[in-house]
């Protein structure tokens, strides 16, 4: 890059007095450069709207919404152009990226259409300034460093927002995929479906021991009729877990265990008659409102009624 | 570090206050086991909420606090322990085996006296046997 | 920022220090406060064999980076009598003190890497680390 220094300078006697000819300042380039994109903003958004289409990027939209997001972007740049000042095209280009990420839109299709508008500017400014190939030069200098800067804040802005969504997404599938529900006071239901590694069996431990403590539960019945396989390690942590509930004081109920699982645990030795184990969700819930106490206290509260 | 003891009708009630070192836990035992028969107590409540680790020799004490007073009659649930420190010792293969334990003191009390309902109910007149885990024995009338 | 740092195991008491500095240094770390606790948990164990078999030795806690993730790691040492059979006192249950025989292999459970060196006659070093989560 040309010494910026100098631009600078020169920028500062530009503004001092306009009318001392000299070099034309980056700042006065620009503003010629702004105004040429304002006068052909029509011509111009149409022409990168077609090259998006033609080199088949943001497909997951109409037409209708390309060209509206293109014009969109098209005055966020010139005015970044303009301003120097990019926290409102950054700002825009994360609300795209919001709405459009859900739709599938690719992080290679975002820098390639914030790619394809420089090309459509920088073309247009050939064809302005093709007679006079000095002027052209120095359009050129002062454009680009600008274009780059605005393609990375563009480009930034989008990876940034989809790894932010990417990491809301698997926050909510991993509490998606162990609820800890409470069916009744004292009781809790944990369903397991799936697949389940060590890190999600762990996890899966440490919610269930908070649930236990903030609802104070008393028994909690495990169902893994969901589960189709259980290795040793995951094996061990259902063991721990109902090892560690029982220090907080609840018992643990597992329903649904496959006659593999149930293989898997013994192997491991696990003393599963140490392990309070029913057939189903149904026939867990059953036993625990017994250990609960719940068909005493009604019949008990009956015959007080009567 | 003391422990403060506290009667409570048939009860004795300890609450650990901070992190005990083995010298303290050896005391703690002491003190214990020599209370719950000064007083003849039907119940032992250890309350460990203030404790951040339970490692094995804590454990051990507790377990053999548990035993002891056992054998003196009284049943001592441990109460008060976190969700995370649960954790840890069962990792550590810690799980407090053959000892009653409840999520915090008022748990603690309430398996206590269904204990004793449950124990006069069935032979009026004898001490309650001691040493079943509320976990396997809470349905009490 | 303390970077590493010795604690010296001579009574039962340096046992309960050592472990608060363990999790004044997993909180540095950015651990989650279940495994602050299993941390703590392991030097517990480590200092307590320090002590009663060895009497002293020393406690080590640095904080590691590597690859963006954070840990702690702990170097138990001492120039004690050292473990014959390093294989059998891994084994759940096996204690030469009428322990319950689960402090070393529990340490090992509880970090995420675990290496012992012992001479005997000549002293035992533990190392273990424990990694932050992701
Ligand atoms: N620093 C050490 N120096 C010498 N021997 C050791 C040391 N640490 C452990 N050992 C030996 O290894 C055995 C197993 O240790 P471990 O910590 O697993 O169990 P423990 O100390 O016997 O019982 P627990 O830790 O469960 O109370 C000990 O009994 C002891 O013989
Ligand atoms: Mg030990």
């Amino acid at each position: 890059m040309k010494g910026s220094r100098s631009y600078a300078a020169a920028a500062a006697r530009a503004l001092q007095s306009k009318s001392i000819p000299g070099p034309e300042s980056t700042t006065s380039l620009l503003r010629e450069l702004v105004a040429h994109l304002r006068q052909n903003r029509t011509q111009l958004r149409e022409e990168w709207a077609r090259r998006i289409t033609e080199a088949e990027l943001l497909t997951a939209m109409t037409k209708e919404e390309v060209f509206a997001e293109a014009t969109s972007v098209y005055d966020n740049y010139v005015e970044a152009l303009e301003t120097g000042t990019f926290e409102a095209l950054q700002a825009y280009a994360r609300n795209l990226s919001e709405r459009i990420i859900p739709r599938g839109v690719e992080t290679h299709e975002v820098i390639g259409i914030v790619l394809l508008l420089r090309d459509v500017l920088a073309r247009s400014l050939f064809a302005k300034y093709q007679g006079d190939f000095t002027k052209l030069n120095r359009i050129l200098d002062a454009y680009e460093p600008a274009a780059n800067r605005i393609a990375n804040t563009v480009s930034v802005g989008f990876v940034q927002e989809r790894e932010r969504i990417i990491r809301e997404q698997q926050e909510a599938i991993r509490e998606l995929s162990t609820p800890v529900l409470q069916v009744r006071e004292r009781l809790l239901i944990l369903p397991i479906i799936g697949v389940i590694d060590p890190q999600r069996a762990r996890q899966l431990t440490e919610q269930l021991l908070r649930g236990i403590r903030t609802n104070r539960a008393k028994v909690v019945v495990i169902d893994i009729t969901g589960v189709a396989a259980m290795d040793a390690t995951v094996a061990n942590h259902l063991v721990q877990t109902v090892e560690a509930s029982r220090l907080l004081g609840a018992t643990v109920i597992v329903t649904g265990l496959s006659p593999e699982i149930a293989q898997t645990l013994v192997t491991i030795g696990v003393d599963l008659g140490k392990m309070t184990t029913v057939g189903d969700l149904q026939g867990g819930i059953e036993e625990a409102e017994r250990l609960l106490g719940y068909k005493v206290m009604q019949f008990s509260s009956d015959a007080v009624d009567a | 570090m003391d422990v403060p003891v506290l009667k409570q009708g048939p009860y004795l009630i300890a609450t650990v206050q901070s992190a005990l070192t083995d010298a303290d836990l050896a005391q703690l035992r002491r003190t214990l086991v020599e209370q719950v028969g000064r007083y003849r107590s039907r119940g032992l409540i250890v309350d460990v909420t203030a404790v951040d680790v339970l490692d094995s020799f804590a454990c051990r004490t507790l377990r053999d606090i548990a035993h002891m007073t056992g054998f003196r009659g009284a049943e001592t649930v441990i109460v008060g322990i976190h969700a995370d420190l649960a954790f840890a010792m069962v990792q550590l293969g810690l799980s407090l085996e053959g000892v009653a334990t409840a999520l915090d003191l008022e748990e603690g009390l309430a398996y206590l006296n269904r204990k004793q309902r449950a124990a006069k109910a069935a032979a009026p007149g004898l001490r309650p046997p001691a040493g079943k885990s509320p976990t396997r024995d809470r349905r009490g009338h | 920022m303390a970077i590493s740092e010795h604690i010296p195991i001579k009574a039962d008491t340096d046992v309960l220090a050592a472990r608060q500095k363990g999790r004044a240094l997993g909180l540095q770390a950015g651990f989650a406060s279940i495994d602050i606790t299993l941390l703590a948990t392991a030097i517990s164990e480590l200092a307590r064999n320090i002590l009663l078999y060895a009497r002293e030795g020393e406690i080590e806690l640095r904080l590691l980076h590597e690859g963006g993730r954070r840990g702690v790691m702990v170097v138990a040492s001492d120039q004690g009598p050292g473990i014959a059979d390093i294989e059998r006192a891994l084994q759940d249950g096996f204690s030469t003190s009428g322990g319950l025989g689960l402090g070393l292999p529990g340490v090992k459970r509880l970090m995420d890497s675990f290496e012992i060196r012992s001479l005997p006659g000549q002293g035992t070093v533990v190392t273990a680390v424990k990694w932050e989560l992701r």
